[in-house]
């Protein structure tokens, strides 16, 4: 196991694809994730699909019950309008929790403690939500930046204030879930390697070793639910960035 | 005749099929009800936010530094394409922080957020 934290995030390459313009394309260990996921996401939900039973079994418990969380997820906070982007948000959500519990796993690689994959997807939300917005509101959906009831004097700075915080939505959906991988994994990295310094260190370091030691086990712990929390977490903004591109007028 | 009685079963498993179909009508009309009157849209971010502190904590500051930080990135923009500097970037940064401050208590659920998870949706199309 390597002591370097951040050795952990580095990308390789793996076969050479294509190239454009002089820049060579990769296959890289991160693409390679990103396809496992997607393939184990597919089977999951076409091998629990299969039986079709009224009443399910375990697979097909599995996927209706990440059908119905989501679901209600959508529901809660977009709407029954919001429905419609159901098949987006439970994909990103299957894609982000499978990518944070697989990262989980020893020697293999977080794929959403990339800055650019979670940015892309939090890039791919803000703009739907642009696109439908206007796409259904037409101009109305500016109305977004306008608040009721402000005085016409700050108004205009007002409006500068809330496309700010209009426009800073997808760099903290995208940090927050970069972000929390990133460090979950480096302290990971880190507690795991006092263990094998100290273990390295003779009789008396074998048993200072258990502490850290203890600590993985508590922190590994604690990164399972983070990864399960920050996908939650990375759907219900989605579904409320939606919210506002399907009823903007407030 | 085996035919006949094949056909006989087929017409059984049609008519266990409609009750089926009917049953599973009524559940589901059931089931809307019971969710029509739960006092559901709440905002939802509420639970994601009270699900775990640390996970609070990070979505607080993530929400300030988004801010300041598209703020300072558009200030600059407009420095270097207007040549106005250092105007745009101390403007742009202290409304980025702003938006920031307004991230936070929005998402904090102080501020009752005027675009943001506010009310019930569904009802407030215009």
């Amino acid at each position: 196991m390597q002591l370097n934290p951040i050795e952990q995030f580095q990308i390789h390459n793996m076969a050479p694809l294509f190239s454009v313009g002089g820049q060579q394309f990769h296959f890289t260990n991160s693409a390679l994730l990103m396809l496992i996921i997607v393939v184990l996401i597919s089977l999951l939900l076409i091998g629990a699909t299969v039986p079709r039973a009224v009443v399910p079994g375990r697979l097909q418990s599995i996927a209706e019950m990440s059908y119905e969380f989501v679901a209600k997820t959508v529901r809660d906070s977009a709407g029954t309008e919001g429905m419609r982007f159901f098949p987006f948000v439970f994909t990103l959500f299957m894609f982000v929790l499978f990518a944070n519990v697989i990262g989980l796993i020893p020697y293999s690689f977080t794929v959403t403690s990339q800055l650019i994959v979670t940015a892309c997807l939090a890039l791919l939300v803000f703009f739907i939500v642009v696109a439908y917005g206007f796409w259904k509101n037409g101009l109305h959906f500016l109305n977004l930046f306008v608040p009721k009831g402000v005085p016409k004097l700050i108004l205009p700075a007002i409006v500068l204030i809330e496309i700010l915080s209009f426009l800073s939505r997808p760099v903290s959906h995208s940090v927050r879930l970069f972000a929390n991988m990133l460090a979950g994994h480096i302290t990971l990295q880190v507690f795991a390697g006092f263990v094998i310094m100290l273990a390295g260190a003779g009789i008396l370091g074998i048993f200072g070793a258990a502490l850290p030691f203890i600590m993985v086990i508590l922190l590994t712990a604690l990164e399972l639910l983070v990864a399960f929390l920050q996908a939650y977490v990375f759907a219900i903004l989605t579904c409320i960035y939606l919210n506002d591109a399907i009823h903007p007028g407030h | 005749m085996s035919d006949a009685r094949e056909n006989g079963d087929r017409g059984t498993q049609r008519i266990e099929e409609a009750a089926l179909s009917a049953r599973l009508q009524r559940l589901n009309e059931g089931l809307a009800r019971n969710q029509a009157r739960r006092p559901s849209e709440s905002p939802g971010v509420d639970r994601a936010t009270t699900a775990s502190g640390y996970a609070r904590g990070f979505r607080l500051s993530s929400e300030l530094v988004a801010g300041v930080v598209v703020g300072a990135g558009i200030g600059w923009l407009i420095d270097r394409l207007l040549g106005v500097s250092p105007w745009g970037l101390m403007i742009f940064l202290l409304l980025g922080f702003a938006a920031g401050v307004l991230n936070v208590m929005r998402s904090a659920g102080v501020v009752a957020g005027s675009a943001l998870d506010d009310g019930s949706p569904g009802t407030r199309k215009e």
